[in-house]
């Protein structure tokens, strides 16, 4: 998509009914924010407690496979409650986000790590269960989730 | 107590770190992601108490291998918390959400000094009889609650909307966040 396109397809989305009905409210956004904060640390969680095990740092007793199906029904729901929150506060500020770096770089990493978590990580945690391919597995994810909360912070900076 | 927030805002640490371009917001920053260590491992912790995940392990395995990772980030959470508020002491000290949260901090650690005196002595009988009392269950819950609220609330630290800076306010918020309605001497602090 050529320059004007896109910008104008992100006034076209702070236009949006939902992004206008945020801007125009004080407790809206913050409120929306803080759920996706919760969001954020439920997702957190969720890959802490499994890229640590596939580094061999926790639960070193249960298998790679058994953490990582206890812990992924939770990495879905974190997922759904920060994609829920975070498009209206996309909306509320679609503009603001073309511009900032941080919001290219967090989409950027997010797309990608969604792609490795269930394409990647975890069809292969569950056919190859060990080894330093594992390891690197679980420090990549954790690397690129990082970048995610990271950067996706550093949207408000900017 | 505002005499010391106002000596803490002069020092030259808490200048340096609220002028400073980038290591605000890298500290910030860091606090979100200690937050994720902290709660998101919280929430593991609680949730096996209620009996939704991990239930091929004992509560007494899980919180051993768990915790300790729990209070890892509970430390880092706390020291860029409070490099944070020493950087913007006297704006921090009078936030309604901030009093507010350090209410909740101290109703969650309450919650947590029972939670755990209570699993120290129990939790044996608890995986032997693979049944968790119901009193447990309602402290995994409040557990999780409050620290959301925590979480929820420190958010709203950023929002000025009740500051001292920006009156009228009523006489309540003024109450509660200590505001010493002198309009010469908030001019000073304006603008943080």
């Amino acid at each position: 998509m050529e320059y004007s396109q896109t910008i104008e397809l992100f006034y076209f989305f702070e236009d949006s009914f939902i992004g206008q009905y945020i801007r125009n409210s004080t407790w809206l956004f913050p409120i929306i924010e803080s759920f996706h904060l919760l969001g954020l640390a439920m997702l957190g969680g969720s890959v802490v407690i499994a890229d640590f095990r596939l580094m061999g740092l926790v639960l070193k007793t249960e298998s790679n496979s058994y953490v990582l199906l206890q812990t992924k029904p939770w990495f879905k729901l974190g997922l759904c409650l920060l994609v829920l929150t975070g498009v209206p506060l996309f909306l509320s500020e679609a503009v603001k986000c073309y511009y900032s770096r941080a919001f290219w770089i967090k989409m950027t990493c997010l797309v990608i790590g969604i792609a490795f978590t269930f394409f990647v990580r975890n069809p292969l945690v569950l056919k190859i269960e060990n080894g330093k391919l594992i390891s690197l597995l679980g420090f990549s994810s954790f690397l690129l989730w990082t970048v995610v909360a990271a950067s996706g912070r550093w949207i408000g900076f900017s | 107590m505002l005499n010391f927030v106002e000596w803490l805002a002069t020092t030259e640490w808490s200048i340096a770190l609220h002028e400073s371009l980038y290591l605000y917001p890298w500290i910030e920053s860091s606090h979100v992601l200690f937050i994720c260590i902290f709660f998101g491992t919280l929430i593991f912790v609680d949730l096996r108490l209620t009996g939704v995940v991990f239930k091929d392990l004992s509560v007494e395995t899980l919180n051993k291998k768990i915790l300790p990772l729990t209070l890892i980030g509970f430390c880092l959470m706390c020291i860029t918390g409070l490099l944070l508020f020493y950087a913007i002491p006297i704006r921090n000290y009078q936030n309604i959400f901030f009093r507010i949260k350090i209410f909740l901090i101290f109703i969650a650690g309450l919650n947590a000094l029972f939670f755990h005196k209570r699993m120290a002595r129990e939790a044996k009988d608890w995986d032997a009889n693979s049944s968790i009392p119901t009193s447990m269950k309602v402290s995994a819950v409040s557990s999780l609650f409050t620290w959301s609220l925590v979480i929820i609330s420190g958010r709203l630290i950023a929002y000025n909307w009740f500051d001292c800076d920006r009156q009228p306010q009523s006489d309540w918020i003024n109450f509660l966040t200590s505001c010493v309605v002198d309009y010469q001497l908030y001019e000073e602090v304006d603008g943080i």
